[in-house]
């Protein structure tokens, strides 16, 4: 455990995280550099092969856009009628009694339905019980630490048309609740659940 | 079962609205979300556009390949179905690299790349192959180094310390991924045995 904290020490120093954002900050210039000098010298028509690629992303954008809408009207209409909400208040005690705050439990339901919804909680979470709280912790280590299945499902498996899912949804699901579990227990550590 | 769970979610919602009698919220909702998807799906086009084009001249130049070969030690355990010189495997990688860093725009693209060399694998078919089932558990449970997203609200909510939520994510991101792949493991030997 001591291990965690000392990382977090470094961590705080301004030096190291400079040096990170820095590091996320050439990465796209970078790779884009790279990906052109590479090909230019192993003589690779760059710029038609670019315009080739590029069209494929044009298919690709269209033909998600069906999943997308009913993906979407669906949750929209699930949370507009006022079922989330019902479906929230039926989970809270339930979730208290495993330790996790009610505030944060409709983040958590939104978490792998909608981004946009998730983010917006997430910031209202931090607005109202500030940043440095263990809610405002906790919110900010969940949106960080896991993302929106039902979006990765739709758009990759809507992409390249497949209709089986198999256990993709059970599982991605399932990875969720690790993620939100995983975080409320290292949050509480490493600063305590006040 | 993606059926059930869409017709469950709207059949339950419409009776919620009949119960509630906010019918007029729903008939707002049902074109917000078809708006809000055509146009995430837009823009997306750029980005899609954009870095399929430029992995199209990474993949020519056998720059995709080079960034294989120096993961493939790894990257083989957790898809034990794509051969290794697969372009599936170099965009499975730069997927994942991109998630790392935050960029999710990029991501997005790889990914789908991805998807589709490993269709390609599974002779086109319309079900989800072992690897792509254990490709999507590794991005849902999204591997992240730096939540730029995040500190950037906390930055804005005046946090005293915008930037001490990066080792936990970091540790919360990769405890949820090994926790994926323990799953995704899981079902798979649980279908392999029905057979």
């Amino acid at each position: 455990m001591t291990a965690i904290f000392i990382i977090a020490e470094v961590e705080k120093d301004d030096e190291v995280m400079g040096f990170i954002s820095t590091i996320s900050l050439t990465f796209i210039p970078l790779l884009i550099g790279i990906i052109l000098l590479y090909g230019t010298y192993k003589r690779v028509p760059t710029y038609e092969s670019f315009v080739e690629g590029g069209k494929e992303g044009i298919k690709i954008a269209v033909s998600i856009i069906p999943f997308l809408v009913g993906m979407l009207v669906a949750i929209s209409i699930f949370r507009a009628s006022g079922a989330l909400d019902a479906l929230m208040n039926w989970l809270r005690p339930l979730m208290k009694s495993m330790g996790v705050p009610a505030e944060i439990v409709p983040l958590l339901i939104i978490r792998p339905i909608s981004g946009t919804a998730a983010l917006g909680m997430t910031s209202d979470l931090i607005a109202v019980y500030g940043p440095d709280s263990f809610i405002g912790r906790l919110a900010s280590v969940l949106q960080g630490s896991t993302d929106t299945t039902f979006y990765v499902l739709t758009v990759y498996f809507g992409a390249v048309g497949i209709k089986k899912m198999g256990d993709a949804l059970k599982v991605g699901l399932l990875a969720d609740v690790v993620g939100i579990i995983v975080s409320i227990l290292i949050v509480g550590l490493i600063f305590g659940t006040t | 079962m993606v059926n059930y769970i869409w017709v469950a979610m709207t059949i339950i919602g419409l009776v919620f609205a009949l119960i509630n009698g906010n019918m007029e919220a729903v008939n707002k909702a049902v074109f917000d979300g078809a708006k809000e998807a055509v146009t995430l799906c837009i823009g997306l086009i750029s980005v899609l556009v954009f870095w399929l084009g430029m992995m199209r001249i990474a993949e020519e130049s056998g720059l995709l390949q080079k960034l294989t070969r120096l993961f493939r030690p790894i990257v083989k355990r957790i898809f034990p179905e794509v051969p290794a010189n697969h372009p599936a495997m170099g965009y499975i990688l730069s997927n994942m690299i991109s998630n790392m860093f935050g960029l999710g725009n990029a991501a997005t693209p790889l990914g789908i790349k991805a998807m589709e060399e490993l269709k390609k694998l599974n002779r086109g078919k319309t079900e989800a192959s072992r690897s792509m089932v254990t490709f999507l558990a590794i991005n849902t449970a999204s591997i992240t180094i730096i939540p730029t997203t995040v500190i950037a609200i906390r930055i804005n909510y005046h946090s005293a310390s915008p930037t001490e939520i990066v080792v936990p994510t970091i540790i919360a991101t990769i405890l949820s991924a090994i926790g994926a792949l323990l799953i995704d493991r899981y079902f798979y030997y649980r279908r392999s045995r029905k057979g």
